[in-house]
């Protein structure tokens, strides 16, 4: 019997984001010859994100575009995206989503609303003959389980940075819009957003992070961090020190409490490399550490160490980057 | 206002894995209330200072899931209930029926919670809850007041604050920069004692062990593989930047 793949888009800022086309790579993979592939779109405005989408998937994209979804809130979204659900034809198999703020708030509603198992921040996965393996990390990346669903309908988050990209379909889907019916009465509304990381790279997606820690020695001392990652198009993270210290918001925390990343380029500043620190970085393809103590243990784990001060060093790599990036695109 | 804290006892994120005949092991380790979790009984207590009321801390876990909630209690909870899972394997579909089955019977106007556990991480039993009890739910709150009602929560999304307005009763979650939860006082820690503590069974919830069969099977468990540590580089600071760009684009290939 044919099964239906399903991914919860998300955009940023009117555009598909990278995580929903790591979704749609694996939403791809999963499938075997004769299943379907169907992608549900929900917020506002939604003209050239849906135009987009049709091109990654030869199936339905399902579209509801209504002022209310314009911010993501708990209950509509919930709404919408059942609203969606139901206009499937037949029970999905697997439905993906990224494991981003709206995936880990969406997600396990959906999760207890079709009494279905979720395997959440996915790393990797994979298939043993028609069997799906799910890799997801423990402890923030101590460790690593491999995870399969039940049969029927199952959720699956995944890590952004962690899985390629998809690649457009051979023929474009079909574009159903449906109407939104809002709910009635709502018990949660949004009444107020403040963007602090706007135009931003997002820390979870960012392709290089720069990162300090109590070796910053404050607030200010980030600003030669956040030269660098600028430069570098990055974005930049701390360590719990740093963020209990008060340099920085707790929204920068990397570690096992905070965000787990996986950049390319991972630069550790003033860093002393805490296991709990450690393992919210690990994961990094290229780790680079810069500390004045020689026995940090930041550098058992970085491919690259430099012994110094960061505030004369991480200034000369900036100026070294803009250069090497300048060359190559001159 | 009556609040319920779930909790979670988990490893102290100071601790290493090791895994031991396909299981995480457990033996000398320290473990901790949740740390996110830690925020949601520090935001519970500080609410009943406010308001008045109560606060109950319920965990879903082991026999050594006690001392985590004695803990709490030592903080200033005032009742703990313990629904005891060492014969029970399932995951968070089960453990979400598990909660809802006993909150099903209780009052309340709060339900808080951890962000997510720093064990398993995957962040889904709150939001389940709610929706099994049909409640509102806000996740990852940094902010929380309470107005009679109604209450209203600043969420964190990916670094953005949004400000919700929810009916209560609701589930919460706590992140990072909530509050500083306090210590537990000696004579906090002495009143823990005399305090109300219950154990409940699958049997005392009405449950069978159908009913909360996992929805998800592990199939295999190990260790990332070990990092080596790469190479210092020498020289002057002002080479030693130009030799780092060289390397990761000759090298590394990442730039």
């Amino acid at each position: 019997m044919s099964k239906t793949y399903v991914v919860i888009v998300e955009t940023k800022d009117g555009k598909l984001r990278q995580v929903s086309l790591e979704a749609l790579h694996t939403a791809q993979l999963l499938r075997e010859d004769g299943d379907q592939l169907a992608a549900v779109l929900t917020g506002h405005q939604l003209k050239d994100a849906a135009a987009e989408l049709v091109r990654y998937v030869d199936g339905q994209v399902l579209v509801l575009d209504h002022p209310n979804l314009q911010a993501y809130q708990p209950e509509l979204a919930f709404e919408a995206v059942t609203q969606a659900l139901a206009a499937l034809p037949g029970e999905p198999k697997v439905i993906l989503l990224g494991h981003t703020a709206t995936g880990r708030d969406l997600a396990p509603q959906l999760a207890a609303q079709l009494a279905c198992g979720q395997i959440s921040d996915v790393t990797a996965v994979t298939k043993d003959g028609v069997n799906l393996i799910f890799t997801r990390p423990l402890y923030a990346g101590k460790a690593f389980e491999q995870k399969s669903l039940s049969n029927g309908t199952g959720i699956v988050t995944l890590r952004p940075n962690n899985l390629p990209p998809a690649s457009p379909a051979a023929t474009t889907g079909n574009l159903v819009p449906l109407e939104f019916t809002p709910p009635s009465p709502l018990r949660t509304l949004l009444k107020d957003v403040v963007r602090k990381v706007s135009g931003k790279v997002d820390l979870t997606e960012a392709k290089i992070v720069v990162s300090g820690g109590r070796g910053v020695k404050s607030a200010d001392g980030f600003k030669v961090l956040e030269e660098l990652a600028d430069s570098l198009g990055g974005a930049v993270g701390a360590s719990r020190g740093a963020c209990d210290a008060g340099y920085c918001d707790y929204a920068l925390q990397i570690g096992q409490t905070g965000k787990v990343v996986t950049p390319e380029i991972y630069i550790a500043c003033g860093i002393s490399g805490a296991i709990q620190h450690l393992a919210g970085m690990s994961q990094s393809r290229v780790i680079i550490a810069i500390n004045k103590d020689p026995e940090a243990p930041i550098f058992k784990v970085a491919d690259y160490g430099i012994v110094g001060d960061l505030f004369e060093i991480v200034p000369l790599l900036t100026a070294q980057f803009k250069e090497a990036l300048s060359e190559r695109t001159s | 206002m009556h609040v319920v804290v779930l909790l979670k006892q988990t490893f102290d994120t100071e601790e290493k894995i090791v895994i031991n005949e396909g299981k995480v092991e457990e033996d000398g380790v320290k473990f901790v209330i949740n740390p996110y979790d830690e925020y949601a009984v520090e935001e519970a207590l500080r609410l009943k200072e406010a308001h008045g009321g109560t606060v109950t801390v319920v965990s879903a876990g082991p026999e050594r899931a006690a001392e985590a909630l004695r803990t709490a209690l030592a903080m200033g909870a005032d009742e703990a209930v313990r629904i005891a899972t060492e014969a029970i394997d399932t995951d968070e579909y089960g453990i979400s029926r598990l909660l809802a089955a006993f909150l099903q019977t209780q009052n309340f106007d709060l339900i808080l919670g951890g962000n997510f556990s720093v064990d398993n991480g995957a962040g889904q039993v709150a939001v389940r809850l709610a929706k099994l009890l049909t409640l509102p739910h806000v996740s990852s709150i940094t902010q929380l007041s309470v107005n009679g009602e109604r209450a209203t929560a600043v969420r964190d999304a990916e670094g953005d604050a949004e400000t919700l307005e929810v009916a209560l009763p609701a589930v919460m979650t706590a992140q990072q920069g909530l509050n500083e939860p306090r210590y537990p006082s000696l004579p906090g820690i002495m009143k823990a004692k005399k305090k109300p503590f219950r154990e409940l069974t699958l049997t005392d919830l009405g449950l069978s062990d159908s009913e909360i069969a996992p929805r998800t099977q592990r199939l295999g468990l190990s260790l990332p593989p070990a990092r080596q540590a790469g190479k210092l580089l020498a020289g002057s600071p002002a080479e030693q930047a130009a030799e780092l760009v060289r390397l990761l684009r000759t090298e590394a290939k990442v730039i």
